[in-house]
């Protein structure tokens, strides 16, 4: 892996991370941090997880052109990364199994996990399937019944789910609730964060197991295009699709690097989760970044049609690059996501996550501008960071599908 | 200031006592009443130092307890101001308080402006469960400038090195977690805070212990009361005011009040090895 320069030597992106935790975790941080380091200076390591990725997960994901798609997008031609073609059905296995690796280095033989639409729960169960390990998935009540299908999964793979109540119920108190537990547990267990959020080393180490996909797609990209994208788009909930298709990229300064946050019902109706492009900095779940928070700095409720973006604060490391102006932010709402879904959906065939569904609603209005701008035939790299299959249901909903066997038509609108 | 109580109490050959409420539960007014009732009242001896705990969204230290009377409280309007309040009335009593806060909340409310106001409502020190020296200049420069006591937290988990570093950033005593987890009634006081007090009284012999985390009642404010020099209670504390709110008598107090008698006694029957001279000092 490339030398690691920032975070510093604390954790920190300039002012941005850190480690905010009770002194109680500094410990298991530290041993974390300590195993990471080790890790990736054992060829063995490396050798073992690449196998992973290759054997299990399917890497490398392919890069689509999607041609038909790309037509409404103002002359841009848009790639799309396929992390919603590997084992589990998006990204997030990626950083698990680089955790998982590390847990067992580490002597510990339970992991837990928070998740929000299930993916990295998920993938988590999965990863403990595979090693042997005892795991248990924190899961926003509100979040357990709109991504039943994902509950189930966990379950089946003999994982235990808890619906946690507390709060708003959502990915932010199912991390509040995975920390308690670690607090109480981390003699034999780790906490698998699955983004680049948390406190330090948390940001580096799922930055560092997301890498690969920057590292196979500029790679795929210049083998077949001669050439770097113009602007490469992702999805932030946490930020770890976002920051694995950017970490590559980062030296490219002639590249645009572009996140996209769920704007919800829009953001000046106050229901959103746009955390940098409407929060303000603050700290949470062990990191100063954005946070949505009140006057007082009390938390606010995010909302996202996607429970993988409902969360109100993001990754320290995009912090920093928003403030550095390196990328840029911008909010994309819950309808222009749907339309996202449904138009890529019956132009390419691939039914994207809701919250991928983001990043391609993105990259539509990018490649519009980038057009007016004077950009020719701008090259858009998507991180198409999951798959839709756990989404059904909110497509049904929201586009009242017509689901009985006697109909001809797919939908009712 | 809040050492130096711990340390008279020590002498008087018993361990201190520290009751954590927080404001705004089951609203402001009862949260300030039910302060002054853990002070004591009349003859009734009560708690020796108020930790007044200020809600949070995100309080990843507090268990089940802790949160609902917090998440109530955010729903009923509590706001940070409010702890103000609360600290001048447990002043006005003439039992010290501090304040129990999470980090957001006071760097949203400016750090040197969050010192100032607690001084100036009579306040002792902060207690910050989220917030370690390592990220504490803000901090440490406030409370110097105000004269704040500076609690910081060691957990049995910490290394020699974090230890000797927390224990000298602090400023009026020390608080030592007693096990690995969050707060919350235990039925057991927990076998790893005597090694954990046992470590910080080598490095520091002067340094003043308070342990907390999972004592439930009186008899265990005796067992802790042995060998630290002091013993915090919270959930404890908090139970009775969330059955009397459930009961829908939110204002009434005397199940606080009993709970507060049983501790206060509790903390008076040991023979505190401190005042045996063996604590080390
Ligand atoms: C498919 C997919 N994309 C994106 C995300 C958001 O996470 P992150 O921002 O860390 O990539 C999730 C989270 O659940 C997800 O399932």
């Amino acid at each position: 892996m490339p030398a690691v320069s920032l975070p510093d030597a604390t954790g920190h992106f300039d002012r941005f991370g850190g480690k905010f935790v009770p002194e109680a975790l500094y410990a298991a941080l530290q041993q974390l941090e300590e195993a990471f380091v080790a890790a990736n200076a054992d060829p063995a390591f490396k050798t073992e997880l690449d196998e992973l990725l290759a054997d299990y997960t399917g890497r490398p994901s392919p890069v689509t052109e999607a041609r038909r798609f790309s037509e409404h997008a103002g002359g841009a031609t848009i790639l799309l990364k396929r992390e919603d073609l590997n084992h589990t059905g998006s990204h997030k296995i990626n950083n698990v199994l680089g955790q998982a690796l590390l847990t067992r280095r580490m002597g510990k033989t339970r992991v837990i996990a928070e998740t929000g639409a299930g993916q990295h729960g998920v993938a988590t169960a999965t990863a403990a399937a595979l090693f042997g390990l005892e795991c248990r998935v924190y899961m926003g009540k509100v979040d357990t019944e709109r991504q039943a299908l994902n509950v189930a999964r966990m379950r089946l793979l003999g994982a235990e789910v808890i619906a946690v109540d507390s709060g708003t119920q959502t990915l932010k108190d199912a991390m509040n609730d995975a920390m308690r537990d670690w607090v109480a547990s981390v003699d034999n267990t780790h906490y698998l964060i699955g983004s680049v959020a948390g406190p330090h080393p948390f940001p580096m180490i799922v930055r560092e197991f997301q890498r690969v996909i920057s590292t196979e797609a500029r790679a795929q990209v210049l083998a077949r295009y001669g050439r770097l994208p113009d602007a490469v788009a992702a999805c932030v909930g946490g930020g770890s699709n976002a920051l694995g298709i950017f970490a590559d990229f980062i030296p490219d300064t002639e590249v645009g690097l572009y996140g996209f946050e769920a704007g919800g019902e829009g953001v000046d109706t106050g229901r959103h989760a746009a955390t940098i492009s409407a929060g303000e900095v603050g700290v949470l779940h062990g990191m100063r970044t954005f946070v949505l928070q009140n006057a007082d700095g009390q938390t606010s409720e995010s909302h996202s049609i996607s429970a993988g973006l409902d969360y109100p604060g993001v990754g320290p490391e995009h912090a920093w690059l928003a403030k550095t102006g390196r990328a840029s932010y911008e909010p994309i709402t819950d309808s222009e996501a749907m339309d996202a879904f449904r138009l890529l959906t019956e132009t390419e065939g691939i039914m994207p996550a809701i919250e991928s569904a983001h990043a391609v609603a993105g990259a539509l209005k990018l490649g519009r501008r980038l057009t007016e701008q004077g950009v020719e035939k701008p090259l858009i790299l998507v991180n198409l960071s999951g798959r839709g299959d756990k989404d059904v249901d909110t497509a049904i909903e929201w586009f009242h599908v017509d689901t009985h066997g006697d109909s001809s038509t797919g939908a009712a609108q | 200031m809040t050492g130096r109580r711990f340390a008279e109490i020590r002498a008087q050959g018993r361990g201190a006592l520290v009751g954590y409420l927080p404001v705004g539960y089951p609203d402001v007014p009862i949260s300030l009443a039910a302060m002054r009732a853990l002070t004591g009242e009349g003859d009734a001896p009560g708690v020796d130092l108020v930790e007044i705990g200020m809600p949070y969204s995100d309080p990843v230290m507090d268990g089940a307890t802790i949160q609902k009377a917090g998440t109530r409280a955010l729903q009923r309007g509590v706001r940070t101001a409010d702890v103000f309040a609360a600290v001048g009335a447990v002043a006005a009593t003439g039992t010290p308080a501090v304040v129990m806060i999470y980090w957001n909340l006071v760097e949203r409310y400016g750090a040197d402006a969050f010192a100032r106001d607690l001084k100036n409502a009579g306040g002792a020190g902060l207690i910050t469960p989220d917030l370690t020296p390592d990220e504490a200049q803000e901090w440490f420069e406030a409370s110097d400038a105000h004269g704040l006591d500076r609690i910081f937290l060691v957990s049995p988990s910490s290394t020699d090195d974090r230890l000797a570093r927390t224990v000298s950033s602090c400023r009026g005593w020390v608080y030592a977690t007693s096990l690995m987890g969050v707060t919350g009634t235990r039925t057991q006081t927990s076998s790893l805070a005597p090694a954990l007090v046992r470590r910080i009284r080598t490095l520091d012999p002067e340094a003043m212990v308070g342990v907390g985390l999972g004592v439930s009642n009186g008899a265990q404010a005796r067992e802790v009361a042995e060998f630290a020099d002091a013993v915090i209670v919270g959930s404890a504390l908090l139970n009775p005011l969330l059955t009397a709110d459930d009961a829908g008598r939110p204002e009434d107090l005397s199940g606080l009040r009993t709970v507060v008698a049983d501790l206060a006694a509790g903390v008076r029957s040991g023979t505190s090895l401190a005042s045996q001279g063996l604590s080390g000092s």
